[in-house]
């Protein structure tokens, strides 16, 4: 096996909050310790609820926002220690499609310059073969040539999105962060992206992050899958075992919770109660222990964290896991 | 059946920029039963919220109700009430839960006053009495621990407990219908279970009529007896809800399916349905789905197609459901 693109080892991020009027200062424990690789080619879906962390994980990594601790590599270059130059080589091959493509682009732009951009800043190419190569990448993307000349507003939302994912194209890069691409999109949108961005990836051989929220979603595109809780990986496996036989109670709500298009749908329907913990006061123990279900919770849940280890061929962080699968079929 | 609510050919018109109207819900039929839900499915631009707020008589202008369109409340038809009358409608007999309580409640006012409000609003009683209520209805929405989380504001409140002081405030008016407009879409996944949930307990202990509007077939098969699909500003199709998922007679309703990625089965390539919703202003003649239908026949372009029974209780706006004499 040769080495991956993407290392990521114990990466925290930690938000100092408050002062002044906002009440007493706090620190907020986004990311607790995340640590996965993805190979060139490969998907990882991060799978997580909001305030699980698993945007600043992406944030992080692209290092539009520092970490705390932690390392990252990217084909053998440590991205938290480079400098301005090498910095902008990396910006290059790692790019970043956003969940809401109408505030990431410039309203004063048209959709053509905003895909130019990068090629311009970048000085990929000569100024006079620009427009020809947006137009190839208007059409990779399934757009008209005439959208070029079109402003954000005069778009669709899954134009918007095409756009957005041309221009993180644009400038030729390996991995992309796709950070909830389609959770603001129609049903019928929603799959066109979801079909496109699985060719590019054929196509180009491009490595994806992918975080979202949905598990089918995710199925439809990832390889693999790691599931955020409070900060930290619960569990990490393929995309098969995660999905038909999770081994962590919060994978088993996820996948319980997610509507499924079939009324007759046998799925067991776990309804969590209670609520998770406050970023600023994490539990000594378990932080998914206030809501879990799991038959065999006991005192440790409550005292003592669990790490995540090797069970199989997955990985999971619960005291318990070899209970088995809690499969969400009855 | 003892219908709770009718609604019988309801048009919307908005003025047009050329002149004349354009008209974004067009011919919409709905039949509701008490502590029935029907859920109202389409994707954005269809007309469903629109339809929502016609319900309440909230139409933004300019937008009006078209001559000719019945909204029947058991027996009263909302259109010869005035806005006097309709005013005591709203909440009392119909509660509306919208997708985001962070913009729908007010930000300076604790979430138990808001309640309160809504209960002084709608009957008389001295401010103890009303305190006493409003926790008794934020019980009922289950936040735990209501006389506490009375006189918490809306930011410290969680996304899915603000949802629950919106029904709160929906109840307070002891409505016989509840719309919930796309109640559960900016929630996470866990926490839209737990409040579809409490949707459902409501509308069984109270023998409510819930509407609700989502453009996820998801939370309609979980949840609903009755499914209605919207498209263009029409229902399209309409059917007990297993028997929607089982047999969709129309190509939009089995072009949704084939786009939403699943759980189980094999990881397939999902269904393109090219093109876009098209607008209000230009509604493409004959049936409005055909430009983008793939089953389409050349009639599908000129003739309007009628409402054609599939089977008892379900009905599909398709040629291709018309049977052949």
């Amino acid at each position: 096996m040769t080495a991956p693109l993407l290392e990521v080892r114990d990466l925290v991020k930690r938000y100092a909050t408050g002062g002044l009027a906002r009440g007493p200062r706090a620190v907020v424990h986004a990311v607790n310790g995340v640590s996965f690789d993805l190979a060139a080619g490969e998907t990882l879906g991060l799978v997580g609820e909001s305030g699980s962390g698993k945007s600043t994980v992406g944030r992080t990594i692209l290092r539009l926002t520092p970490a705390t601790a932690g390392a990252v590599r990217f084909d053998g270059v440590d991205v938290f220690a480079a400098g301005a130059a090498e910095l902008r080589g990396l910006r290059r091959r790692m790019q970043l499609v956003f969940q809401d493509p109408y505030s990431s682009l410039n309203p004063r732009m048209t959709a053509g310059a905003a895909v130019a951009e990068g090629l311009e800043i970048h000085r990929l190419l000569p100024r006079q073969e620009i427009p020809a190569r947006v137009a190839g990448l208007f059409e990779e993307v399934g757009l008209e040539p005439a959208h070029t000349a079109r402003y954000p507003h005069e778009l669709s939302g899954g134009q918007r999105q095409r756009v957005g994912i041309a221009r993180a194209l644009a400038v030729g890069p390996a991995f992309l962060v796709c950070d909830e691409p389609v959770s603001a999109l129609d049903v019928s949108v929603q799959a066109q992206v979801l079909n496109l961005l699985g060719e590019l990836q054929r196509r180009r051989r491009l490595a994806f992050l992918f975080i979202a929220h949905d598990l089918a979603v995710v199925r439809q595109l990832a390889h693999r899958v790691a599931v955020m809780y409070f900060g930290r990986i619960v569990e990490l496996g393929t995309t098969e075992q995660v999905v038909h036989r999770p081994l962590h109670p919060y994978t088993a709500a996820l996948l319980s919770a997610v509507p499924e298009p079939d009324p007759a749908s046998r799925r067991r329907r776990i309804v969590l109660s209670g609520e998770p913990p406050r970023p600023t006061a994490p539990p000594p123990g378990c932080p998914f222990a206030s809501r879990c279900f799991h038959p065999k919770k006991d005192e440790r849940c409550r005292t003592e964290l669990p790490a995540l280890r090797g069970l199989g061929d997955a990985l999971v962080a619960c005291h318990h896991a070899e209970t088995g699968p809690l499969t969400p079929d009855p | 059946m003892n219908d709770l609510l009718q609604v019988r050919g309801l048009r919307i018109a908005f003025p047009a920029p050329g002149g004349g109207s354009v008209y974004p819900v067009d011919g919409v039929d709905l039949e509701l039963g008490r502590g029935e839900t029907l859920a109202l499915v389409g994707e954005s631009g269809c007309g469903k919220s629109l339809t929502a707020l016609a319900l309440l008589g909230l139409v933004p202008a300019p937008g009006r109700i078209a001559e000719g369109s019945r909204i029947v409340l058991e027996g009263t038809d909302l259109r010869e009430l005035g806005p006097e009358g309709l005013r005591r409608i709203r909440g009392r007999r119909i509660g509306i839960v919208f997708q985001d309580a962070m913009t729908s409640l007010n930000p300076v006012l604790s979430a138990g006053a808001q309640v309160r409000e809504a209960v002084a609003a709608h009957r008389i009683l001295s401010a103890r009495e009303a305190k006493a209520r409003a926790i008794e209805l934020l019980g009922e929405a289950e936040i735990p621990d209501p006389a506490a989380r009375y006189d918490s504001f809306p930011h410290e409140l969680s996304g899915g407990l603000r949802q629950r002081v919106m029904i709160a405030i929906a109840l307070a008016g002891e409505p016989d219908l509840l719309i919930a407009d796309e109640a559960t879409t900016a929630l996470d996944v866990t926490v839209q279970a737990q409040i579809l949930e409490l949707l459902d307990h409501l509308r069984a202990t109270r023998g409510m009529g819930v509407l609700l509007i989502t453009h996820d077939l998801g939370i309609a098969a979980g949840r609903a007896d009755r499914v209605a699909v919207m498209y263009a500003g029409q229902i399209v199709e309409e059917a007990p809800t297993a028997r929607l998922f089982e047999a969709p007679a129309h190509p939009y309703t089995r072009a949704l399916f084939r786009a939403i990625p699943r759980l189980d089965g094999a990881v397939e390539r999902l269904a393109n349905i090219p093109g876009g919703v098209p607008s209000a202003a230009a509604w493409p003649g004959g049936c409005r789905f055909h430009p983008r239908c793939t089953e389409a026949l050349a009639r599908c372009a000129a003739d309007v197609p009628p409402v054609a029974d599939v089977a008892a209780d379900h009905a599909a706006r398709c040629w291709l459901a018309v049977k052949q004499p």
